[in-house]
């Protein structure tokens, strides 16, 4: 059965992250970095929205909140160890997911999404206009975390190459869990509250429950994304909490195809080139200074010709070849 | 006769300064067919709404077996063995006919927290659901996705979903709504196999086929009961004919 070696391609693309690094330069590394944080990002909104159903307009916030967490948690000078920090981060993202998910899962369809964003802003402006994480200009991550076992240190964030093998090892980690979790039994039970939760509740699955732990595992992952977001840029600001980090991750898997984990890597991978290419001035000259202009009607675009995403294109081409 | 399985006594539901539903009381006995006729707005769905605990009742008392079971949430009154069909086909379209069956049969044994364990793998849902789809005459089309049946297939998809768990209350919310005769024929024929190991509520506005299955027939009007009784009686009583079958019936 094909769906069996369905694992073959995620896990070839994995090994080919992993031997980039020898080959790129150092922006081109950058940029990859920056496309599987956000991959991961885009992957824990898929579980709420491609597999649960639930569109969430403030996912940021958790990414925000892991990001923040941090920084602030390693500001007492020297490197912060890594295993205490990552779950810190994690944890704390979660426990917010789980305040916010508790309330927004009370309301469905557009009051969701408008709950979802009004949380997500009270946590923007709480960043933004306090003093706790250094108000609008945020704060620097003055070292990286390690991990230290018996005074010899194991991972080391500051250095560029172990950095990069712990966000692709995030990466392959969250991915695999989800996969996990789409062929498990909870999995399926999400596919079918997404499909009829009235269904559910009369077969006997208290629905409740079921959405609120996918809400704060989707919670926990876009935490790690932002973990992971901190230590690469080694600064954190309001704005990763902002309506507008939301927006983009919805995008992203809007893009890539909604209802599959391979559609929010790919959406992640090229919403992030595109964002790059509307910005280039040696490509697009003065243009590139309006490029929220063009990678608006760029998405627009791909939208209309591609409703179900870049994902869609292989289907379409399968049904293509079938013609011929 | 023997002990009610599911009890209602005087329930009552508001909406606002209408009464729906007003002191409606009821037994469902296993081994019965017990059907609720009136015309449309008389309660009948809000009725079953409330039995089983989709609505919350303004006041009365249901009783499961003899456990009150007033206050439970619908889903812990499925797993308690309530299982219902709705007016308007309720299934997963997006889903495989198995997998509609699987799932529902995944109630009875949820393990969310065990995601390592493959959903296809687990072989409790997969039997019960295939002795479901067996029993309903679905078993030659599993692999089909559930939107692409016809609307009789559909619903009998909807019953073989309700039968997976094996509930022995079953509540039915006019399953043979916009069906064919052969489609009626078959329903009823299932309807009163299932009678035999179920206690069975039945909401429906065919008339003739209320008629030949039923063993008692509630008569709503305007969310009220106004006879109850086995049917001949119903059909002979006065009140009945003038409220519902009309004068010259």
């Amino acid at each position: 059965m094909a769906t069996d070696r369905a694992w073959i391609v995620p896990v070839a693309a994995l090994v080919a992250l992993a031997a980039l690094p020898g080959v790129l330069a150092p922006y081109t590394q950058d940029l990859v970095l920056k496309i599987a944080v956000y991959a991961i990002f885009a992957l824990s909104l898929e579980l709420l929205v491609g597999m649960t159903g639930l569109v969430s307009l403030g996912h940021a916030a958790f990414l925000g909140i892991g990001a923040y967490v941090a920084v602030l948690a390693s500001r007492d000078g020297g490197a912060a160890p890594l295993q205490w920090l990552l779950p810190a981060s994690v944890a704390s993202a979660a426990a917010y997911a789980l305040f916010v998910g508790m309330l927004c899962l009370r309301t469905r369809g557009v009051y969701f999404i408008m709950v979802t964003l009004a949380f997500a802003q009270m946590a923007y402006f709480v960043f933004h206009d306090t003093k706790v994480g250094g108000g609008s200009d945020g704060i620097f991550l003055y070292a990286k975390p390690v991990l230290a076992i018996a005074g010899s240190s194991l991972i080391d964030l500051d250095d560029k190459r172990q950095l990069y093998y712990t966000v692709v090892a995030a990466l392959g980690f969250t991915y695999g869990l989800l996969a996990l979790i789409r062929r498990s039994r909870f999995g399926h039970a999400l596919t079918g509250i997404r499909g009829n939760e009235q269904r559910m509740r009369a077969a006997g699955f208290a629905t409740y429950p079921y959405k609120l732990a996918a809400f704060v595992i989707a919670g926990a992952l876009a935490g790690l994304a932002g973990f992971l977001l901190a230590v690469k840029d080694g600064t954190v600001n309001p704005e990763l909490l902002s309506w507008h980090e939301s927006g983009a991750v919805l995008l992203m898997i809007i893009l890539g195809g909604i209802g599959s984990l391979r559609g929010a890597v790919i959406g992640a991978i090229a919403f992030t080139l595109l964002k790059e290419l509307c910005q280039s001035e040696a490509l697009l000259g003065p243009l590139a200074g309006h490029w929220q202009l063009t990678l608006g009607f760029s998405i627009i675009a791909f939208v209309a010709w591609l409703p179900k995403g870049l994902i869609g294109l292989a289907g379409m081409r399968r049904r293509g070849a079938r013609r011929v | 006769m023997s002990e009610p399985l599911l009890l209602a006594q005087s329930l009552t539901r508001r909406f606002g300064g209408l009464t729906a539903v007003n002191a409606v009381s009821l037994a469902l006995r296993q081994g019965e067919l017990h059907a609720v006729i009136g015309t449309n707005g008389a309660g009948k769905s809000t009725l079953i709404n409330m039995l089983s605990g989709e609505l919350p009742a303004s006041s009365g008392r249901i009783e499961l077996a003899g456990a009150d079971i007033t206050a439970w949430s619908q889903p812990r009154r499925a797993r308690a063995g309530i299982g219902r069909s709705y007016q308007r086909t309720t299934i997963f379209p997006a889903l495989s006919v198995f997998e509609n069956t699987r799932l529902c049969a995944q109630a009875a044994k949820q393990r969310p927290w065990a995601v390592w364990q493959a959903a296809d793998h687990c072989a409790s849902s997969r039997d019960a659901a295939e002795q479901a789809l067996a029993s309903a005459g679905l078993a030659d089309v599993p692999q089909l996705l559930a939107g692409l049946l016809s609307h009789g297939q559909q619903r009998q998809l909807e019953i073989a979903m309700c039968l997976v768990t094996r509930p022995p209350v079953l509540l039915l919310d006019e399953p043979l709504a916009g069906m064919g005769a052969e489609e009626t024929e078959r329903m009823l024929a299932l309807l009163i196999d299932l009678k035999r190991s179920h206690a069975l509520l039945l909401v429906e506005h065919d008339m003739d086929a209320v008629f030949r299955v039923a063993d008692v027939i509630t008569v709503m009007v305007n969310g009220e009961v106004i006879a109850s009784d086995v049917p001949e009686v119903i059909r002979n009583h006065p009140e009945v004919r003038v409220a519902y079958l009309g004068e010259g019936h």
